[in-house]
């Protein structure tokens, strides 16, 4: 190991070398205030978050660093463990392969460079004990088209330094179990994401209906954190329909003008006027979250039962996961102190 | 009664309680009761509430809602029953509502000309046409604590510009179609800037953020530019 300066910080801190392409803090979303036109935000995949808390002792909820497409480079002033659960990259701890899917120790001045994202484009980065900012509306997550949250609503710049809860006193090497990304985390060169009828479904003329989830649609390079733009065939009603506003949700597919269809993520806007096509499932937004500009993709219509069992499925796979990694953490020695 | 015409699932973790198709004071009132009544009920099931022009979305924790027999859409759609039984009169409408001070035209108002000329108006009987109006806060969207106003006068109704602004101003009072609105902060938007409000609509530090609320009562009331600057709250 190389010698490092000596830092004093009176606060344990992260400090951002380079920001990455977009990367914010988000932890599950700010519930109960769509109704005032805010948004929930949070973790455009949300099971990722969780599992990356999860390795690191954190609740489900806590703040985590969201990073898209190109990872940022940070360097730890304080002893600390973090895990990085997403897309896969070359991502470099203190010069060496940085280990994913698993509780890894930082030592001070370690700097973690998580690189480009590949077959995926998002990925989480949990910090024992969470990030200590202050919640905004109950959450600490950032909505970055609204500008509202911790870091002034926006995100993370060379040069900010995010204090940390307690930092923990990690008397472990980084174990040699992981989690296995495979149930987590959709690779396949052709995504395919689970949708439910919308109530305009009907209106779409017959070839549209065929082509929705017949065809394959590439996801444009103006996606974002807002909706995630679908372009292939044009898809049309067999006559126009006038709506006045109401309540959008997040993975609404709507149909703008354009015939060209957008699926809402974590900051789509509250209210909306185009017709709703379809509705990604539930259990289908971590897929959606790591599709890639470009990526081909695939509409796969289920019913309600269908959905209501992906539902559960995933849910009970998901707490048998934190039950093991808890217990796995006990073994490793990561919890000694609880 | 609050019952609403059809109810349409959202995708698997809301409903939406359709009440009407159109832009009307009388169906956005029964929204808001129903809204009203649904919070009465407490449940813990339920995370958002979320008033549009004719319906009302309801969004809920499927796995509260787990059951053998039915979806959680179907099993949270009965537990609303008893909110519709209620009656859509108990409104709690004798609030006086807010005043929203506005200096219209000039530079606070860029299109005020073009709006009136449009309408065959003088720019004054314009802006003093749209503050003798009583308004009603159909629902805030598009950006949080954007109120799309109910009760405008028709003579002042206008397109939407073909061509949107990249930055309209906090505090703008607008006109888009049949609707007028006020822009909470910058944004970027279509509708005809008739004037401007030194109010704040949305303090992050205010409890609620919000100063206007789906429902509420709303008079513009016309001022000069020299007027003192935010009224506060």
């Amino acid at each position: 190991m190389p010698e490092r300066p000596a830092i004093t910080v009176a606060d344990p801190m992260i400090t951002v070398l380079r920001p990455g392409l977009l990367s914010s803090l988000q932890d599950l979303g700010r519930r109960g205030h769509a109704a005032i036109g805010l948004g929930a935000s949070g973790a455009m995949d949300p099971t990722l978050l969780r599992i990356a808390n999860w390795l690191v002792g954190n609740d489900d909820d806590a703040a985590a660093i969201e990073c898209t497409l190109l990872g940022p480079r940070l360097r730890f002033d304080v002893a600390s463990v973090i895990a990085w659960c997403g897309a896969d990259s070359e991502a470099l701890l203190d010069g060496r392969h940085f280990p994913t899917w698993r509780p890894v120790p930082v030592e001070p001045g370690s700097v973690l460079d998580l690189a480009a994202l590949r077959r995926g484009a998002r990925g989480y980065l949990a910090v024992a004990g969470g990030i200590a900012v202050a919640p905004v509306l109950g959450s600490r997550s950032v909505d970055l088209n609204a500008g509202i949250g911790p870091c002034e609503g926006r995100a993370l710049r060379a040069g900010d330094r995010l204090a940390l809860n307690a930092a923990a006193e990690p008397a472990m090497r980084a174990p040699s179990w992981s989690v296995a990304p495979s149930h987590w985390l959709d690779t396949s060169a052709v995504r395919v994401l689970r949708v439910l009828r919308g109530s305009h479904h009907a209106a779409l003329d017959p070839r549209s209906r065929d082509a929705l989830t017949g065809e394959r649609f590439r996801v444009a390079a103006d996606s974002n954190r807002v909706g995630v733009r679908l372009t292939g065939p044009t898809l049309a009603l067999q006559e126009p329909l006038e709506l006045v506003s109401a309540a959008a949700t997040r993975g609404t597919v709507q149909l703008p003008p354009s015939g060209q269809p957008i699926m809402l993520a974590a900051e789509h806007p509250t209210t909306g006027g185009y017709p709703r096509i379809a509705h990604l499932i539930d259990a289908d937004h971590g897929a959606l979250a790591q599709c890639r500009p470009g990526d081909h993709v695939l509409l796969r219509l289920v019913d309600a039962d269908e959905a209501e069992s992906v539902r559960r499925r995933r849910a009970a796979a998901l707490a048998r996961l934190r039950d093991t990694v808890r217990q796995r953490r006990r073994e490793s020695g990561c919890d000694e102190s609880t | 009664m609050n019952t609403p015409r059809a109810i349409e699932e959202l995708g698997d973790r809301a409903l939406l309680l359709q009440y009407g198709d159109s832009i009307d004071a009388d169906v956005n009132a029964r929204v808001h009761a129903a809204s009203r009544a649904i919070a009465g009920l407490r449940l813990p099931g339920i995370v958002e509430l979320v008033p549009g022009y004719a319906s009302l979305a309801v969004v809920f924790d499927p796995a509260y809602w787990q059951d053998e027999e039915a979806t959680p859409a179907q099993r949270c759609a009965l537990a609303l029953q008893p909110a519709f039984a209620t009656s859509a009169a108990a409104t709690g409408d004798a609030d006086a509502g807010v005043e929203i001070p506005v200096c219209y035209g000039g530079e606070f108002g860029p299109d005020l000309d073009e709006a009136a000329a449009r309408s065959g108006l003088s720019p004054r009987a314009f802006a003093d046409l749209h503050a003798a109006g009583d308004y009603r806060v159909a629902m805030l969207g598009f950006a949080p604590g954007f109120p799309y106003l109910l009760g405008l006068d028709a003579r002042l109704q206008q397109p939407r510009r073909t061509s949107p602004r990249t930055r309209v101003p906090a505090g703008s009072v607008a006109i888009g179609g049949a609707q007028t609105g006020i822009y909470p902060r910058e944004l970027p938007g279509g509708w005809m800037l008739i004037g401007r409000t030194p109010l704040s609509l949305f303090d992050l530090r205010a409890a609620p953020p919000n100063r206007l609320a789906a429902g509420m009562r709303v008079r513009f009331v016309a001022i000069d530019a020299g007027a003192p600057g935010d009224h506060g709250r």
